[in-house]
């Protein structure tokens, strides 16, 4: 009989990159420091991150699927673990395990249009997605990537973003909530985007990740271009402990999010949708 | 004429007016065009057009002594500028400064005054178009409000 592997173990994993995004939000890239590492990983999931004498917290993988031996991070530091995240430095060691939950439809979606709406840190669980539909990208029909932020200080991904918006096959539109007069890209909340946005609604599946009232906001806006709740998938968030189906901290309704979601079929949690921590 | 009636006829704002009224308000305007840092319209001034933005990029800004522009919003292609000429005193609240070349059509406030007094259906419409506008502005600034993106230990407190 093979030895049980506890599910609860992190493999050790060392930080080969450390990128400042914005003021609060950094990238870690992280190689195993042993073993093989973890399994490989598919868009939306997400790992937790160990660090040791401090905690453990869920973050979404904002890396290339493609590239599955090098885990990439972005995390925004809000409290007591990120904080301690954000002061680590190149070649130090977290524990991590995963990759956890369910993941965006990017397989399923073949044939479709593609619009990903992202508000904020909500950018960096829709990366690998669009890694993924680019890698393949004859396969989709137009590609939309929309993405809203609070000022244009907030923006993460900046490079890239620039060279996503250099491409013929992909629309990238960027929004801002606030500004000074010194920025020339757009002023607005993400949802206003949509009625403009260059997509065929009745063929078309949409990936949102962002603050909840923004999704709801997008969810509506998707609904008045045409679209159907059943193409429409959002990546839900709520305080975790296990992360495989075990303690209940993450419940939705009659879901777990570690391991129902954290990437929902919107009509699947309509109903569920914007309740307070349930 | 017949250029400018095409123009407000493909512009979203005026998607599916009936002829008779296109016939009517074409009479009112007219094709503008602005180069980068000009401005459509400044904080004070008499409202006296609203403006159906065709190309280029327009952003709304309030100034803030000591701070210097605060942008509120921009306007591009297909978007619809301006509604202080609906009432009185007829006053602009912001300026409306041009970043790209922009090209639009300027609807002349006292012309379209005159004529939806005297057809009360065609004031209802444009009415309604511009109240849908303005429900559509309202709840992006709430959403801009709420500051969804804010940090959420700044917010628990
Ligand atoms: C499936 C999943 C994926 C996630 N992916 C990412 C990611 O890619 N990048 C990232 O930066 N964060 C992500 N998060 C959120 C992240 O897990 C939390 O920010 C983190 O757990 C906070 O832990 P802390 O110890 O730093 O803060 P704590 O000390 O636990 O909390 C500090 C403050 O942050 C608030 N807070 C805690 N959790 C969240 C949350 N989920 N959303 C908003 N506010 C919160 C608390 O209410 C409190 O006010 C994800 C969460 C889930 C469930
Ligand atoms: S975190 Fe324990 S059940 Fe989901």
């Amino acid at each position: 009989m093979l030895p049980q592997v506890d599910p609860m173990l992190p493999t050790l994993y060392q930080i080969e990159k450390v990128t400042k995004e914005t003021e609060d939000t950094f990238t870690l890239a992280l190689n195993p420091a042993q073993t093989d590492g973890l399994p490989p990983f598919q868009p939306g999931q997400f790992n937790m991150l160990y660090i040791y004498g401090v905690g453990e917290v869920p973050i979404s993988i904002s890396g290339d699927p493609a590239i599955p031996r090098t885990l990439v991070h972005t995390t925004r530091a809000v409290g007591t673990v990120t904080r301690a995240m954000k002061q680590l430095k190149k070649d130090q060691q977290i524990g991590i395990r995963g990759p956890y939950g369910s993941h965006w439809p990017v397989t399923e979606a073949i044939g479709d249009d593609i619009v990903l709406v992202a508000g904020g840190i909500g950018l960096a669980p829709l990366r690998p997605a669009l890694y993924q539909v680019l890698a393949m990208r004859e396969r989709f029909g137009k590609v939309v990537l929309l993405y809203g932020t609070r000022t244009p200080e907030d923006i993460l991904f900046k490079k890239e973003l620039e060279n996503w918006r250099k491409r013929f096959d992909l629309e990238v539109y960027v929004t801002v909530d606030r500004a000074t007069g010194n920025w020339y890209g757009n002023v607005g909340v993400v949802p206003s985007l949509i009625p403009k946005a260059p997509f065929d609604p009745h063929q078309t599946t949409a990936m949102i990740c962002g603050p909840e009232v923004m999704m709801r906001f997008t969810v509506h806006a998707l609904q008045n271009r045409g679209m159907a709740t059943q193409n429409i998938y959002v990546s839900m968030e709520r305080n975790m402990k296990c992360a495989i189906g075990l303690c209940g901290h993450c419940q939705l309704g009659p879901t777990f999010i570690c391991k129902d979601g954290p990437v929902y079929r919107f009509d699947v949690i309509e109903r569920l949708f914007d309740k307070r921590e349930l | 004429m017949e250029d400018l009636k095409k123009y407000i006829a493909e512009h979203p704002f005026f998607e599916n007016m009936i002829p008779e009224y296109l016939d009517t308000i074409v009479g009112c305007a007219s094709n503008v065009r602005f180069n980068a840092g000009d401005f459509l319209f400044r904080e004070g001034q008499t409202a006296n057009q609203f403006f159906l933005i065709r190309h280029g990029k327009v952003t709304l800004e309030i100034y803030v002594p000591s701070r210097g522009p605060f942008i509120i919003e921009t306007a591009e292609a297909g978007d619809v500028l301006g509604w202080s000429w609906l009432f009185p005193p007829y006053r602009w609240h912001f300026d409306a400064r041009v970043q790209e070349l922009t090209r639009a059509i300027a609807m002349d406030a006292t012309c379209l005054r005159e004529k939806k007094e005297a057809d009360p259906a065609l004031g209802y419409n444009l009415m309604q178009r511009f109240a849908r506008v303005m429900e559509q502005r309202l709840q992006a600034t709430r959403l801009q409000l709420a500051d969804v993106y804010g940090n959420p230990v700044a917010h628990s407190r």
